[in-house]
């Protein structure tokens, strides 16, 4: 019985790995989600979009520029991020007084507004991204499976991301303030902070952790308008597992959820598309707060 | 929490109503604008093309439906597309494999939303906010990905070609203008009862809940009781609207089950003003029609909708019934 699960479980490896690499964009967009939360209160809906726009925008580089994959890795988030700085300060900015639904309802007319008109421009067929030179080459051989380069560079490059966010956010000057203002953000303005424009480069930064998740997608799934919205709803049930308390805690969530997944799909493929709702589900009954999170 | 429900909602001196409509809790103004509704129904099919009025009639109870949670209770479902979409999976499904007479299959439609909207509610009003709309979006994706593989459904086809068949087994709905009277009644039966429930002493702590809901707990109030019944009773309510509206198109697809759909009845209530007794019947209104005028548009229409959507929010957030209510001095 053990032997036959262990079997099936290794012929099942690479969709185990490729839950990882799914695994390493719910913990991206749910960090970007999270950072914003913190400081804004705002859920921000158009995250999905904002991941679209960074994966076309990669494409738009390539086709219409001529500029390669490493650029846009940075280029692209930094041109989501001025369009976040943008939303911002023209309109998100307006409703921090009011009830934090009225966030989430400004930034899902946000998100249909982006992605209706990529969907005219670009119709709803994919475009196809190629992945860098670098990593197009032979899978690499893990010793029990092969593994194709550019997954493996997704997975380390969400690792490094979060990593680094964590220490922005923990052990910096910058960090401090942010985490005071998110605590008390009256006060700290008192203290000579500039607690509205932290606020603006915090969702810019928000926005630009999308961006960047949205290029490290490009090569493995088609550049397509659609390709946030259901991706969105899936990182929201990661968000509500895994509470919005903490850094880690939500980056954690993300790759085990994504493993979680894969395995499920092994398993049971049937159910690998509603295994994490179910999951959520089940914390919620057992552990309202989410397993990182703060009551 | 405290205070942040105001905003949602105008509330004005309520002035005594007519007689006789006052018994359903209307207020003058209201029963005057119920009257002109009645008018409407009554004229409409006349004028208008009747399947029209009947997609508005279904999505004008839906939105009310989505208006007694977010309105009533100040909770934001942004997953009403499963019971919506269910409603009229079951209700196809009734219809056309067991054969059932529309009403038992609308009957049926309301059955399924109620129960969907027990175990939803029972799971999602443990969080409050912003996560207690991400909890409703993210079951409804799931029953979205269970519509999808569900032998029953008929995945991507739907349940296609389901017969209207004879209201109590005798009288054909075959033609439009038939099955026309029976969606109005439909509709204004809901309608009726969704503002006696606003009214009534369970409506008034519901209420209270919205306003401050540690102050109802202090109180007394079983506020999770009182959440997961205004839950189902509008989860019930959805389902209805989304078996009559299968019954009127005769097929029932996954466009009404997918996020879209929640995002839709979100923005029918907006448009028209959250809170407020004629406001999801007015927003309907004005996004179905506008629907139909830009259906030729494509994706624009999505791109309307955000735009709609966003202004909305900056500038109109009371609404059409509430920015009149408030012009007029009286409550809508």
């Amino acid at each position: 019985m053990i032997e036959e699960l262990l079997f099936q479980l290794e012929l099942g490896l690479p969709q185990v790995v490729l839950g990882l690499v799914n695994g390493a964009f719910y913990a991206l967009l749910s960090l970007g989600l999270a950072v914003i939360f913190g400081m804004l209160n705002v859920i921000n809906f158009a995250h999905g979009a904002q991941f679209m726009v960074g994966a076309f925008v990669a494409w738009m580089l390539l086709n219409w520029g001529g500029i390669g994959y490493w650029p846009a890795l940075l280029l692209a988030p930094l041109i989501v991020g001025a369009f976040g700085v943008v939303l911002e300060r023209t309109m998100i900015s307006r409703l921090y007084k009011l009830d934090h639904l009225y966030g989430l309802l400004l930034t899902f007319g946000l998100a249909l507004i982006i992605e209706g008109l990529f969907r005219n421009s670009f119709g709803s067929s994919g475009l196809p991204y190629a992945p860098p030179e670098l990593l197009a080459g032979p899978p690499v051989d893990l010793g029990f499976m092969f593994l194709p380069k550019y997954r493996l560079w997704v997975v380390v490059a969400a690792v490094v991301m979060s990593l680094l966010t964590w220490i922005v956010i923990e052990k910096t000057r910058l960090g401090a303030y942010l985490r005071a203002a998110t605590e008390n953000a009256a006060l700290v303005q008192a203290f000579g902070v500039n607690v509205p424009r932290m606020m603006t480069l915090t969702y810019a930064a928000g926005v630009a952790l999308a961006a960047f998740a949205g290029v490290l997608a490009a090569p493995i799934y088609s550049v397509n308008p659609q390709m946030g919205s259901s991706l969105i709803i899936t990182v929201f049930a990661v968000v509500v597992i895994g509470g919005m308390g903490s850094i880690l805690g939500s980056v954690l969530t993300g790759f085990g959820l994504g493993l979680v997944e894969g395995l499920t799909k092994v398993f049971y493929p049937e159910a690998s598309s509603t295994v994490i709702f179910v999951i959520m589900a089940i914390v919620l009954l057992a552990r309202p707060a989410g397993l990182f999170g703060r009551a | 929490m405290a205070g942040q429900a105001t905003a949602f909602t105008a509330t004005a001196q309520q002035s005594p109503g007519l007689p006789g409509l006052a018994a359903l809790g209307f207020n003058r103004a209201q029963s005057i604008a119920f009257l002109l509704l009645l008018g409407l129904l009554l004229v409409g099919p006349f004028v208008l093309y009747p399947v029209f009025l009947m997609k508005l009639l279904c999505f004008a109870l839906f939105a009310c439906a989505f208006n007694l949670l977010i309105g009533y209770v100040g909770l934001l479902s942004f997953g009403h597309a499963m019971f919506f979409g269910m409603g009229g999976y079951v209700t196809a499904h009734a219809a056309k494999v067991w054969g059932l007479t529309p009403e038992l299959a609308i009957l049926a439609g309301g059955a399924v939303g109620a129960v969907l909207g027990v175990v939803a509610g029972w799971i999602a009003i443990r969080r409050q906010g912003i996560y207690f709309a991400m909890i409703t979006l993210a079951l409804a994706q799931m029953i979205f990905f269970v519509c999808l593989q569900a032998p029953f459904t008929g995945g991507e086809d739907g349940i296609q070609s389901v017969p209207r068949g004879a209201l109590l087994g005798v009288f054909s709905l075959a033609q439009d203008m038939s099955l026309y009277w029976v969606v109005a009644a439909v509709f204004l039966a809901g309608f009726l009862l969704i503002n006696r429930i606003i009214h009534s002493p369970f409506g008034q702590v519901l209420t209270a809940i919205r306003e401050n809901e540690p102050r109802a707990i202090s109180l007394g109030y079983r506020v999770d009781d009182y959440k997961l019944m205004a839950f189902t009773l509008s989860a019930t309510l959805a389902g209805i609207a989304g078996g009559t509206k299968a019954l009127v198109f005769g097929i029932a697809t996954l466009t009404d089950v997918y996020w879209a759909m929640s995002g839709e009845v979100v923005l029918m209530t907006l448009v028209g003003g959250l809170g407020t007794v004629f406001g999801p019947v007015l927003g309907a209104a004005v996004i179905v029609s506008m629907q139909n005028y830009l259906a030729e548009f494509g994706a624009w229409v999505t791109v309307i909708q955000g735009c709609i959507f966003v202004a909305c929010v900056l500038a109109f957030r009371a609404g059409i019934a509430g920015q009149l209510g408030r012009w007029l001095r009286v409550r809508l």
